[in-house]
């Protein structure tokens, strides 16, 4: 066996082992730390395949970003994870079903023709750049796609900003620069009377 | 000389030669790598001490040169004590998570034109990518402890960190257009060029004089990305003890102090290559080497305990702040002024 | 494939709607005083702008690409965006009112209003499978957020989280559909998929179970039976201005979604994709009209009447080809869209209603709100038996003239049971409609309290619900320009 077949099948096992943590094991900081393993392993994969870009931008916004604000959500909440099972023994049967269904149709679907190449493409050359030849195709015929996903970034930035800002009331706030700003005469007015006598 | 040396051990060594041969290359980066982080140490407490008007350590070996092997042996022999309600597999996990990615960073590192372990062409993704993983040792050593000043640690370290990145890579934005690539030695190459490197002044041609406002954003990021002071409410002696760290003794506590020196020297190494020319030689009658790299990451590092030394720590919510409301926009504008400058006859790149 | 520099000028109304979106957000956020007055005032004005781009732009039929081929500029796309528009349109001007009542009215609102509707424009004019996604999503994302707006408010925030969680579900369906297909043909392109399935290039079986994705993925967006769930609770949940545009703009959406899809596509498979939806078809008819009968809240009464209504746009699509003639396409095709577009009209005036009597602290979503109205406010009283009537179907409106399309359609495709169920459903449905008059004409109202409304609101509503009386006498005009839409289209 190549190098790289022992490589692919190690972290397609870890991949494949960690997704099946993620759904099995009880604890969900666990079972989102298992996710992340499965993240990690997917990248692995992606290099092999030469494609180095996606697979650290994989790594750089999904573990290192999205995953971190996942398990912080995560850590945060009282998961009662006994609630959660409850029903799972009467839905099963119709869960087992439902994948056995898919199974069968990805197998159907995978084992024809279409997805099985006659052979690998030839390896690209050592200083080809998966970066450039990305950004070239991402700035010219996907621009279009490219700006829209921007658009759609922008909608949840919105909606998430809209649904959950909430300015407190019940705080006094001073503002420094406005404390600095203060000049004795808008405090203090001097007025000049005669003096008194008693 | 050298070159029959290599010849006979890869003689030895036969087909296994290229395994051993990397492997060698790391251990000659680790092991001044954990001498940096040991006297770096040392440098912290003498140089504060003196900012202090004390003197600092002084007892152990001439001039208290041996204190930080004394550290290293006292924190070897102490128990690592596991509490009684840790998640013990994690609790384990966490330090080494955080030890990992500090060391892992460095693969990408070059130290000058061919001095390097790989020469990756997407070398600062590399780098940003796996320095997003640092943030998980807190996390989960946070999460493990079970109790509850690591877990505030935890909770301040992930929103700190995964916000202060935003605004180290945007940074890096700019410094990837102006030198046209992702490559650590192309970076530094593209500083070797202008009217001031042909002048023989090639301090003014390094990236930080044109993208000075990146630059500082970079290294102020950097420093809070380390939690250093005084962006350390992560650990926050006076509030939550040691953060994360708390429940950790012995060698599990050293891991994570480990962790944190290389990311400081990591950082400075960073920003010299980024903003300041790597190893290239500020002026033209002396040679580029090694030598410049360091001297400019010893700047840096002494930045980092000088800071540590003058500020005060900032209120949580002024770090969020500072992240998010000037740092990000900062460099949004500045990415703005360098894309019209690149593309303008002004240019001073092309 | 070589890059050539877009012809922007064709998707000049989208980019209209993108940037006037970002000046609402600039100005709703750095002129807060003004901004609720400003951001209604620029959200109409972004409307009516683009409709006139969009109007403007008609004038030449032939199907034309930019962006490469992924935007396509055709008379289909155009008609019913005009009709997109006034949905938006209409939710902004009924609704404005009850948004200033409940304290809703901010320039976020309608900053996901435009976004919305930016995705549904897109989504209209893909002509690739990716852009058809990312049109969906912006549409759908931003009306999850609308749904969700009054977020103090248990029974919204449920029914986003409903919205939310089944429309990921359905995406995803979609997703996987699409990623089969891009896997057989290796293009996302439709014109290059449609040549493809037609050509019988690629393993039919992916072909055909990625239409099984692609159709139930349609399927949740319409609402229709099976992936009906969410439409009963989203309708009720939402805020009833948010409730009229869920039930207008995303439904032309999703005909544009199918159309692109099947015909645009999968027509090769039509075939294979017409028996599909003719369960769809059934089974909301079937269910849509029986489950409407038992509702006492007037908005799960419309949601179950728009799942019917949604099965008659089904039939319209799937009478196209009929053993492998396609002599039919263009009726079926016409007929339609004419349908979607004549139930928007409908649903947009419907819920009008609801909002026209809803005022502070009062939704008025059932039924018996309608009590008596006709002592109340004779003249809306006659306007919402205009509606009523035309949605039943009664002759001679607009809804009987587009269900008599569509079971012509159905008739010359040979499915004449299908026809008579149809007709049979729809007799039954009519029970429900009726009862909403027999309600404000027959009944003691149970508040006697003025109707509250602004004079646009009036006179637009009053128009609208006339629309549905005049198209009624005379279809031709909308028929003739839905017609005309299909074949210039295709």
């Amino acid at each position: 066996m190549e190098f790289q077949t022992v490589v692919f099948y190690l972290f397609g096992a870890i991949a494949v082992a960690a997704a099946l943590g993620v759904i099995l094991v009880r604890n969900p900081v666990h079972a989102a730390l298992c996710l992340v393993l499965v993240f990690f392993s997917s990248a692995a994969i992606w290099l092999l395949l030469e494609a180095e870009f996606l697979a650290i931008t994989l790594v750089l916004v999904y573990v290192g970003a999205v995953m971190v604000l996942f398990l912080f959500v995560v850590m945060m909440l009282d998961i009662n994870v006994d609630r959660l099972r409850e029903g799972f023994w009467s839905n099963l049967p119709l869960g087992l079903l439902v994948a056995a269904v898919l199974v069968v149709e990805m197998l159907l679907v995978l084992t024809g023709d279409v997805f099985r190449q006659a052979s690998s493409p030839p390896a690209l050359p050592t200083d080809a750049s998966n970066t450039e030849s990305i950004g070239r195709v991402l700035y010219t015929l996907y621009s279009y796609p490219f700006e829209l996903a921007a658009m759609i970034l922008l909608v949840a930035m919105v909606a998430a900003v809209s649904l959950t800002l909430r300015k407190r009331k019940d705080v006094r706030y001073l503002d420094p620069a406005e404390q600095v700003k203060v000049k004795a005469a808008d405090r203090l007015r001097v007025i000049s009377m005669p003096a008194e006598k008693e | 000389m050298m070159e029959a040396t290599w010849q006979t051990l890869a003689t030895w060594f036969g087909p296994t030669w290229p395994a051993v041969w990397v492997l060698l290359k790391i251990i000659a980066l680790l092991i001044p790598l954990m001498l940096a982080v040991a006297y770096l140490t040392f440098a912290e407490r003498k140089v504060i001490g003196y900012m202090q008007v004390r003197i600092g350590p002084n007892r152990v070996g001439p001039k208290g040169w041996l204190q930080p092997i004394a550290d290293a042996l006292k924190l070897l022999f102490k128990e690592v004590i596991f509490p009684t309600q840790a998640n013990k597999g994690l609790y384990v996990i966490g330090p080494i998570m955080a030890l990992t990615p500090a060391l892992l960073a460095w693969v990408a590192i070059p130290f000058g034109e061919n001095t390097w372990i790989a020469n990756l062409n997407a070398g600062v993704l590399f780098v940003l990518a796996v320095t997003s993983l640092e943030v998980y040792g807190v996390i989960i050593a946070g999460w493990a402890s079970n109790s509850k000043y690591p877990f505030l640690g935890a909770m301040r370290a992930s929103a700190q960190m995964v916000s202060y990145e935003v605004a180290m890579g945007f940074g890096l934005i700019s410094v990837l257009l102006v030198a046209g690539s992702l490559n650590f030695i192309d970076i530094v190459h593209s500083q070797a060029q202008g009217r001031f490197a042909e002048m023989g002044l090639g301090f003014l041609s390094w990236n930080w004089l044109p993208l000075l406002p990146l630059a500082v954003v970079y290294f102020i990021s950097g420093v809070a990305e380390t939690n250093r002071a005084p962006f350390d409410v992560v650990e926050g002696e006076s509030e939550i003890v040691a953060g994360h760290m708390v429940e950790y003794s012995g060698m599990a506590f050293a891991l994570f102090f480990l962790a944190e020196y290389a990311n400081m020297i990591l950082v400075s190494f960073l920003t010299s290559i980024f903003f300041f020319g790597g190893w290239l030689s500020p002026v033209g009658f002396l040679p580029d080497g090694l030598h410049w790299l360091l001297i400019k990451a010893a700047v840096f590092l002494f930045l980092f305990l000088w800071f540590r030394a003058t500020f005060p720590r900032f209120r949580y919510d002024h770090i969020m702040r500072l992240g998010w409301k000037v740092f990000v926009p900062i460099t949004l504008i500045w990415l703005f002024v360098v894309t019209v400058w690149l593309l303008s006859p002004l240019s001073i790149w092309r | 494939m070589e890059f050539e520099r877009p012809d922007f000028s064709l998707a000049a109304a989208e980019i209209f709607v993108a940037v006037m979106a970002l000046v609402v957000m600039v100005t709703g956020t750095f002129l807060r005083r003004i901004s609720r007055e400003l951001g209604y005032a620029l959200a109409q004005l972004t409307v009516i702008g683009a409709a006139f781009i969009t109007v403007f732009s008609v004038d030449d039929p032939t199907v034309r690409y930019t962006f490469g081929t992924m935007y396509v500029s055709d008379w289909l796309g155009q008609v019913l965006k005009l009709f997109i528009y006034l949905s938006v349109f209409a939710s902004l001007l009924y609704g404005r009112l009850y948004l200033i009542e409940r304290r809703l009215e901010k320039a976020e609102y309608y900053v996901l209003m435009l976004l919305s509707m930016l995705g549904a424009m897109i989504l209209v004019s893909a002509n690739n499978l990716l852009v058809l996604y990312l049109g969906l999503e912006m549409m759908t994302l931003a009306l999850y957020a609308l749904v969700a707006f009054d977020r103090d408010n248990g029974l919204r925030s449920e029914a986003a989280i409903k919205y939310f969680v089944l429309g990921a579900i359905s995406s995803g369906l979609l997703l996987y559909g699409m990623s089969m297909i891009y896997g057989a043909t290796g293009s996302l392109d439709l014109g290059v998929v449609g040549q493809a399935v037609s050509l019988g290039a690629g393993d039919e079986l992916v072909f055909k179970f990625g239409l099984a994705f692609l159709v139930a993925g349609i399927a949740f967006k319409f609402g229709v039976v099976p992936f009906h769930m969410w439409v009963a609770d989203v309708y009720h949940g939402a805020p009833t201005p948010v409730t009229l545009l869920i039930s207008s703009a995303p439904k032309l959406a999703a005909f544009a979604l199918a159309v692109r899809l099947l015909v645009g596509g999968f027509f090769g498979l039509a075939e294979t994709w017409q028996p599909m939806l003719m369960l769809l078809a059934v089974a909301s008819i079937v269910l849509g009209n029986l489950a409407a009968i038992a509702q006492s809240n007037i908005k799960r009464m419309l949601a179950y009447s728009g799942i019917s209504h949604m099965g008659f746009v089904l039939l319209g699509l799937l009478a196209g080809v009929t053993d492998g003639g396609h002599q039919q396409v263009f009726n079926a095709y016409s007929s339609a869209l004419f349908y979607a577009v004549s139930y928007a009209l409908m649903s947009l005036a419907s819920f009008g209603m609801v909002l026209l009597l809803a005022r502070t602290g009062f939704e008025a979503e059932h039924i018996d709100d309608f009590k008596g109205l006709n002592r109340r406010s004779p003249w809306f009283a006659a306007m919402m038996m205009l509606v009523m009537f035309s949605m039943a179907g009664i002759p001679f409106f607009l809804g009987f003239f587009a269900k008599f399309a569509v079971l012509e359609a159905v008739v010359s495709a040979g499915h004449t049971w299908l026809a008579v169920l149809a007709v049979i459903m729809s007799v039954i449905g009519a029970y429900y409609y009726l009862r909403v008059v027999k309600v404000m004409y027959f009944d003691e109202p149970m508040d006697r309290t003025a109707l509250i409304a602004s004079s646009e609101t009036r006179v637009l509503l009053s128009a609208n619900a006339l629309t549905l009386a005049v198209a009624g006498l005379m279809p031709q005009g909308l028929m003739a320009v839905c017609g005309y839409a299909v074949l210039t289209s295709f």
